[in-house]
């Protein structure tokens, strides 16, 4: 890694406990009619976070809060990191449920495992998912239970601290970069526009039906 | 070395690697719709980027096009403001890009993954991606299709190349003779409740064994586009037969051309020693008639089983709960017991010829429900929608009670005039009973085009 030290988020840590939260769930359709790429703070977990049913353009003022949705407690109305169980971010592709996470706020996710795209789409938004066991998993269930906790997630060690305790996270050294600098993918990519080219220039003589009429 | 299909086709495509332990992978052919695309091509114009190769992308505008319009429809006739905005945007990005577009008006207009195959551009031994987890239904030509994001779109379209990582292989062989109630619908619910919708994570699941080789391109098709509600953002299955003879009827390419093709096609399929890092094998023979009774596509049953009040894992007990009470499932036992409102037959699952005539066989001659609300008949692509017409299948949907629309995504995900109101019940040939997927608050339950065809006319779930 090549910047600075001791890299680290530290904030609140709000948890929904349940498996398979998918990213309908983390933002409904309706919100998927924006040709936007910001500004979907208002409509995370819309069908938990609200009574009523929103519209893209109404604000969260205008709305009806379900109080007993987590985020919506003022302790944890400026969460930075979430802790949910299995495959969080599984069904649809929509970049638009990190958009919405990353727009309220929230820095870091902790699962036991992740959708797939949901996963890739993280780290094109600087937005960490961390993926530990069901054990630990467990455990930090279990102390976020009592009270709300100040969790401090630190990407050069890879540890994260919460009360006193410590749990080591797995991730490769490249995407704790991107994290960290928030590289665009395709100014990287592009270095390798010659090696591209070459690989299509052969691709039409071998597979010539591939580009028919075109 | 012994490789599998899913190994061919990476290393067809394997351009350079990196550090991260990502590759390069070149992209054969680009999907594009209209809401996933309209911050990827803002990237392009800031960047000032123009795309890599113009013509592997295709166009079409279908998650928010209305199904209830006529000949002369133009964008300005959608009455939802921000959709309409959206549609045009499309309009104009492809106008200002040069990408070929079927839009609105376009007898081609469709679903994006029912025109693709439909019209020839998805050809076996391609990588195929497109701003929809859906994409992987491609995979049934032999492709490596899967569905991307929008920054992911708009790297596609700056250097034709997706830079991921590569995936485990996973192979689901289903063998035997199933009943003749049981379409490939059922085939993939049952695999989804069997393994569950994170059971294909991190993995391509290549589909295989004696069923899939006898069914056709309609129902592969059906069982590669539900990878994902397992987890796979990759299905696939090698291409056969069954593939060419589809593919002599939709594709262009010269007679000359396509054998050429045909003959490097039949290599595309997994060495006989080929290792698969998981592998299970289903037997067809015993699968029943299946419903989704929940808010996952893994909560689904047989259609006269008992709705489950208790999870298998104790984690998942929450979810079960929450299901049952979002649901609206107190003291009902089977799904029989419930009483339905709405019945959708479209959704790029099951909005394929095949899947119309399906349903229009139960129908034929048959009435729906006074109890049903609405059933609606959505066929997947302008194409589909004329061959449906030629054969006679809108009248006997009409005559039921049937509307017959135009094509869209329409109800699979209530981005468009078609939604449930709250707490409505739905019969749905569609992929994904998330909470409020078809509109706030509306109950799902996933199910074959058959099984909706009898759940209108009886406007409750009943056997054959």
């Amino acid at each position: 890694m090549r910047t600075e030290d001791n890299i680290q988020i530290e904030g609140i840590m709000a948890f929904i406990d349940r498996d398979n939260i998918d990213t309908d769930q983390i933002i409904p359709t309706e919100y998927l009619k924006s040709i936007k790429k910001f500004g979907y703070e208002d409509y995370l977990f819309d069908g938990w976070r609200y009574l009523d049913e929103g519209k893209l353009g109404v604000s969260k003022t205008s709305r009806k809060l379900n109080n007993e949705f987590i985020l919506n407690q003022p302790i944890f109305m400026t969460s930075k990191i979430l802790l949910a169980r299995d495959n969080f971010g599984c069904g649809s592709s929509r970049e638009h449920a990190v958009w919405a996470l990353r727009d309220f706020g929230i820095q870091v996710i902790i699962a036991s495992s992740f959708g797939d795209i949901f996963y890739n789409n993280c780290f094109k938004n600087g937005l960490l998912p961390i993926n530990l066991s069901r054990s630990v998993i467990d455990r930090l269930f279990q102390l976020s239970a009592q009270d709300a906790q100040l969790v401090k997630v630190c990407l050069q060690s890879r540890n994260i601290y919460l009360q006193g305790e410590e749990f080591s996270f797995n991730l490769e050294d490249d995407l704790a970069d991107r994290i960290i600098n928030q590289f665009d993918d395709i100014d990287i990519s592009l270095k390798f526009a010659d090696k591209i080219s070459c690989f299509e220039q052969d691709r039409i003589t071998k597979r010539p039906w591939i580009f028919y009429n075109e | 070395m012994h490789s599998t299909l899913y190994d061919k086709l990476w290393n067809e495509h394997f351009v350079t690697s990196f550090d991260s332990g990502e590759s390069l992978i070149y992209i054969d052919r680009h999907y594009l719709h209209e809401v996933t695309s309209p911050q990827a091509f803002e990237g392009l114009i800031k960047k000032n980027i123009k795309p890599w190769r113009v013509d592997a992308n295709i166009a079409t505008p279908d998650h928010n096009v209305p199904t209830i319009r006529a000949k002369s429809f133009a964008i300005e006739s959608i009455d939802d403001e921000i959709s309409k905005i959206q549609v045009k945007e499309l309009d104009k990005n492809c106008d200002l890009f040069g990408i070929k577009q079927f839009d609105i008006k376009s007898l081609n207009q469709g679903i994006v993954h029912v025109i693709g195959p439909e019209l020839g551009y998805t050809l076996p031994g391609m990588t195929i991606v497109c701003g929809d987890s859906h994409t992987s239904t491609h995979g049934a030509f032999g492709c490596l299709a899967m569905g991307i994001g929008t920054s992911e779109v708009e790297h596609v379209l700056a250097t034709q190349c997706l830079k991921i990582s590569k995936l485990k292989n996973m192979r689901v062989n289903f063998e035997g003779i199933p009943s003749p109630d049981i379409t490939s619908k059922d085939v993939i619910l049952f695999l989804i409740r069997t393994i569950g919708v994170s059971g294909g994570n991190g993995h391509a699941i290549e589909f295989a064994g004696s069923y899939i080789e006898n069914i056709s391109m309609e129902a592969r098709m059906t069982i590669c586009n539900m990878s994902i509600e397992a987890g796979a953002k990759v299905g696939l299955i090698a291409p056969d037969q069954t593939t060419f003879n589809y593919l002599k009827r939709s594709s262009n390419l010269p007679r000359e051309l396509l054998t050429d093709a045909i003959e490097f096609w039949s290599t595309l399929k997994t060495d006989p020693d080929a290792k698969f890092d998981k592998e299970i094998t289903i037997d067809v023979s015993k699968i029943k008639p299946q419903i989704s009774w929940g808010t996952s596509p893994e909560m689904v049953i047989d259609f006269d089983e008992t709705i489950p009040s208790t999870s298998t894992r104790k984690e998942n007990q929450k979810n079960f709960e929450n299901a049952r009470k979002y649901m609206g499932i107190k003291d009902e036992k089977k799904l029989s017991d419930l009483k339905f409102d709405r019945v959708f037959i479209g959704s790029c699952t099951n909005s394929r010829i095949e899947d119309l005539r399906d349903a229009a066989k139960v129908l034929e001659g048959k009435k729906i429900s006074k109890k049903i609300l609405q059933a609606i008949v959505v066929p997947g692509s302008g194409q589909v929608k004329k061959q449906a017409e030629s054969e006679g299948l809108h009248s006997i949907f009409i005559d039921a009670g049937f509307e017959w629309r135009e094509s869209g995504c329409s109800m699979c995900l209530g981005m468009n005039p078609d939604r449930l109101s709250p707490y409505e019940r739905c019969a749905s040939t569609s992929n994904r009973n998330f909470e409020g997927r078809q509109g706030n608050l509306g109950r799902t339950h996933l199910m074959s085009p058959k099984m909706a065809a009898l759940t209108a006319i009886h406007g409750k779930v009943i056997g054959q």
